[in-house]
């Protein structure tokens, strides 16, 4: 029954994006779209919620459709289920805000169709339990995702972000079509029931392993393979931005657990140190980007990054504990990637929401034009203010109690036994941390840029509160984050299911623990109370403000800003969205970035301005990306001459390639 | 009878650490100024200038939001809670399980979140450059807390600050190469932490060299005296800290009989006056570093935290 109502669940989101097409030019066709799209992503959530609280044991429908002799297999675990929950929060949040921003889109009926569609494609993914439905839909989901990045297709930019965007996904889609060949063996057996029972060798599951890497981590935003998703998720509509940041890459780490910790088998130790490297470089390279940049949706891209960063961390420590045989810290450190996860997608939506709202009631995302939005959205303010605090993993909010995790687990590994593992792990350590307060300091600046201050342009200055879809949107998220802080232990106790059926154990039952701590291993190594510190928090503000009331004086005078007694009257001679982070760059700039500034400073006497220029070079791009495509450009070149060949030529070209094939096929047996 | 006990003893500690914070502040200054062959204020000062400001008016910029009015009262109560978990005078604190040393560090990272936003709220460049300073420093001292936490954690089988300062009381430690990195880095972020000489100079008015004072330029009256409160609360914080870590001598175990609370009190006092006195001495006679000297100073604590846990994930015998 659950198995029929999510799949007709996803059926009727496809039928609506083709109702969308049909009543584009109708006066209702946000709302019905929209709200249509809402309604089913609730029903989803429902269903998949219900599935993984109730516990239920896995349940499996094949339908034939697809290749014949096949057909398509679905399956739903508590695995699937809780993505299934992730990806229809998100959903349902996007189309709710999109009620009402979508109702000032430029080119609604451009976004419209496709919405829906991307929300059945992501859903798909997770349900399929064969290598080809699960590739069809993994397809489905970055292309309909690619027609939302270029629905603004006349900005040369977003051109190239789209361009860029379909090749990395190609790419991975690729990578991963080799890895389930590897993994469907000599039988070509297609359906994961068959690979989960298949052995693979330990070379074999290597090269899977990198294959996986290279095509879900692509979509996750993995460093290196992250060059595609700062400029593809900003480029489209906020609530699609949304979505892709705060789901479609779950969607990816859906991918990475369903093929490394449920088909390929025993892990073996190494494997863990591929992830916890790339994850290490993704968390504090993604912070650093972020600090760099002044296009809000592009900080939160980058961001997104770092977050990915610390699952893949916690995924890698995950896979080491496994492979050791260390079940309860494997427990918790899949327990921390997964909780991440969820927040993540939470507070990323809530943000991009954010960032809409703003986009649209001041027409900028540069955070040097913007200033102030406090005073003029002061609710905005508010639920963005909650998703910063959240990001920046502080105290009582999610995003703490599951970094909190991570960090429990890595003070687990010293008793690995690899060296390789006992030395990286520390070190990762390290770079975690930094990212974590890198990211406190990059949230201070997006919000002191943007919502505080004094406006910094005209259009900042007569912003205006956005719509109430969106405002509801957005305290629904910000809601649900100060409720996942307060009470990690449900969303813990939730996730049990996933890594009983993946590593084997699952962490205590925290329902049990007195005052709803959550403790990852005993009492008696580390708990934490995100409820209790709330209270606390809030008891003694409230001692001191009423403390202040009574004895002191209760008087306010309002008068000019004071600053030293020089206050400066023009806004633009504040601190900057670059000044901001100029410290931070002069620390980490000149080796990552190969920072330099320039300065030019007019002659004495000449009125000519001065000039003050920050050169940043992204060494990924230039050292990996370049050399790439200049050799595939080289390439490419010297093939062209097959392009005019005669005829003649091309006859014994198709002759030479046959024999070769045959010669090949008899020199095989 | 016990529950009661605990909770005297954890409303004592809250009591006590807001109480005594304005003395230490007082106690470093005078102290300072002796050194300096100086009379000094009273070391009672600080008391009276919160008085005095509480009585004052606020005066509020033009633009001010309610992110600035409401920011000093977050401050404090973060950083009063964070203090109210550090074990002063006694182990086993009756709430100490709700946050262990990572959250405590986290908790004055909140507490500087809000700080560094209020800042920036009124839009003046001092406000701007104080935050990004200040967001700079904590960006590389937080690590250090961190690789610190680690240290002891690995040492002591827990992140809970109760167990590891029982343990740390125990014979089990031991003289421990980690321990003295831990130590020394400890050290050395507690002192950027705190906005101290050579990080930053708490005295200073010069724009140039502000860090803490830049922030909270625009406070005045009652707000500026609970900032100015939760300053003092945070220096008896680390104080607190590196107290019940590295001097834990005289801390009184959970179930002690009454007069062993008087000793562990006693013990407290005494060592954190032997703190004032410490940081008095090295204020004096060190100068003030450039702010871009800071990331090597603070690099230096990073590495000696990051060997120590290395040294600690590769045997615990170290």
């Amino acid at each position: 029954m659950p198995m029929f109502l999510l799949l007709s669940g996803i059926a009727a989101l496809l039928l609506l994006a083709i109702l969308a097409v049909v009543f584009s030019g109708s006066r209702f066709a946000t709302r019905l779209v929209y709200g249509a799209g809402l309604l089913l992503s609730l029903e989803l959530l429902v269903v998949g919620g219900l599935h993984l609280l109730c516990d239920a044991p896995p349940l499996a429908l094949s339908l034939p459709l697809g290749l014949p002799w096949i057909g398509a297999h679905f399956r739903l675990d508590a695995l699937s289920a809780f993505f299934v929950v992730i990806v229809n929060l998100g959903a349902a949040a996007a189309c709710l805000y999109g009620l009402g921003y979508g109702q000032h889109a430029e080119e609604p009926s451009r976004v419209r169709p496709f919405v829906p569609a991307f929300i059945a494609g992501m859903n798909l993914v997770l349900l399929t339990a064969d290598a080809f439905t699960f590739l069809l839909s993994w397809e489905f989901m970055s292309l309909v995702s690619w027609a939302l990045v270029v629905v603004e297709h006349r900005d040369p930019r977003t051109v190239r972000a789209g361009y860029t965007y379909a090749l990395m996904a190609s790419l991975g889609t690729f990578a991963l079509l080799l890895a389930f060949g590897l993994l469907a063996g000599p039988n070509g057996s297609y359906g994961f029931a068959a690979m989960r029972a298949a052995q693979v060798s330990p070379s074999v599951g290597a090269l899977v392993l990198g294959l996986v890497v290279i095509g879900a981590g692509s979509k996750a935003g993995l460093v290196p393979l992250h060059v595609w998703l700062p400029e593809a998720h900003p480029a489209a509509p906020s609530h699609v931005s949304a979505l892709m940041s705060g789901v479609m890459t779950k969607v990816a780490v859906y991918a990475v657990i369903r093929i490394v910790f449920d088909l390929l088998g025993t892990p073996h130790w190494w494997w863990g140190i591929v992830l916890l490297v790339l994850g290490g470089a993704s968390a504090l390279m993604g912070v650093l980007y972020a600090l760099f940049e002044s296009d809000q949706k592009r900080v939160l891209a980058y961001s997104s990054i770092e977050n990915i960063g610390f699952i893949f961390v916690a995924l890698g420590l995950a896979l080491a504990f496994r492979a050791d045989g260390f079940q309860a810290a494997a427990a918790l450190a899949l327990t921390a990637a997964l909780f991440h996860a969820f927040n993540h997608a939470i507070l990323k939506e809530l943000q991009f929401f954010g960032a809409g709202a703003v986009q649209h009631a001041t027409g900028t995302r540069d955070m040097e034009r913007l200033g102030g939005l406090i005073h003029r959205m002061p609710v905005t303010a508010f639920c963005i203010l909650i998703g910063c605090v959240g990001i920046a993993a502080l105290p009582p909010l999610n995003a703490f109690a599951s970094e909190w995790l991570i960090f429990q687990a890595i003070l687990l590994s010293p008793s690995l036994p690899q060296w390789g593992l006992k030395l990286l792990v520390p070190a990762v350590g390290a770079l975690l941390a930094l990212a974590v307060t890198l990211a406190a300091a990059c949230f201070v600046r997006f919000f002191g840029m943007s919502f505080l201050g004094r406006p910094r342009s005209e259009a900042a200055s007569c912003a205006e509160e956005t719509d109430g879809f969106s405002l509801a949107a957005m305290l629904l998220l910000a809601g649900l984050a100060v409720v996942g802080g307060l009470l990690p232990g449900v969303v813990i106790d939730a996730l049990g299911p996933i890594s009983t059926s993946l590593v084997g154990r699952h962490m205590p039952v925290q329902a049990s623990l007195p005052w709803l701590s959550i403790v990852p291993i005993a009492a008696s190594r580390s708990s934490y109370n995100g409820l209790l510190v709330f209270i606390f928090i809030a008891a003694s503000s409230g001692i001191v403000a009423s403390a202040i009331h009574v004895f002191a004086s209760r008087r306010i005078r309002r008068a000019p800003i004071w600053d030293c007694g020089y206050a400066d009257t023009n806004p633009a001679l504040q601190y900057s969205a670059s000044s901001f982070s100029e410290p931070i760059r002069r620390v980490f700039g000149p080796i990552l970035f190969l920072a330099r500034t320039e300065v030019e400073m007019p002659p004495v006497g000449s009125v000519a301005p001065a000039k003050f220029k920050v050169h940043l070079e992204d060494l990924i791009w230039q050292r990996l990306y370049v050399p790439v495509t200049g050799i595939v450009m080289t390439i490419a070149d010297r093939l062209n001459v097959f392009q005019f060949l005669t005829i003649r030529r091309y006859l014994s070209l198709v002759f030479l390639a046959l024999v070769s094939l045959l010669l090949v096929l008899a020199l095989w047996s | 009878m016990e529950l009661i006990r605990d909770l005297v003893v954890q409303g004592a500690q809250m009591l006590l650490v807001v109480l005594l914070a304005p003395l230490v502040t007082g106690v470093v200054r005078k102290l300072k100024s002796r050194l300096l062959r100086r009379q000094g204020p009273s070391v009672l000062q600080p008391y009276r200038d919160l008085l005095r400001l509480i009585r004052k008016d606020v005066v509020l910029a033009d633009n001010a939001s309610w992110l600035f009015r409401s920011a000093p009262y977050l401050i404090f109560s973060t950083t009063w809670v964070a203090a109210a978990l550090v074990p002063t005078f006694a182990t086993g604190l009756m709430f100490s399980w709700s946050a262990d040393l990572i959250a405590i560090v986290a908790l004055l990272g909140s507490a500087r979140f809000f700080l560094a936003l209020a800042g920036m709220d009124v839009g003046t460049s001092f406000g701007g450059i104080g935050s990004s300073r200040e967001m700079m420093i904590a960006a590389l001292a937080e690590p250090v807390m961190i690789m610190i936490v680690f240290v002891l954690a690995l040492l002591a089988g827990s992140t809970q600050l109760s167990t590891i300062a029982a343990y740390m009381v125990s014979p089990a430690v031991g003289l421990r190469v980690t321990l003295g990195m831990a130590f020394v880095s400890l050290l050395m972020v507690g002192i950027a932490e705190t906005g101290r000489i050579p990080v930053d100079n708490p005295a200073t008015h010069l724009e140039l060299t502000m860090v803490h004072e830049a922030m909270v330029l625009e406070y005045s009256g009652r707000h500026l005296a609970v900032l100015e409160l939760a300053g003092s609360l945070k220096l008896l914080l680390y104080l607190s800290l590196i107290a019940c870590l590295f001097l834990p001598w005289g801390l009184t175990l959970p179930d002690a009989s009454a007069w062993m609370y008087g000793i562990g009190l006693a013990a407290y006092i005494a060592k954190i006056l032997t703190g004032c006195g410490a940081l008095a001495l090295f204020e004096t006679a060190i100068a003030k570093m450039r702010v871009f000297r800071i990331p090597t100073f603070l690099g230096a604590a990073l590495m000696l935290g990051l060997l120590g846990t290395l040294l600690l994930f590769v045997s615990r015998g170290f």
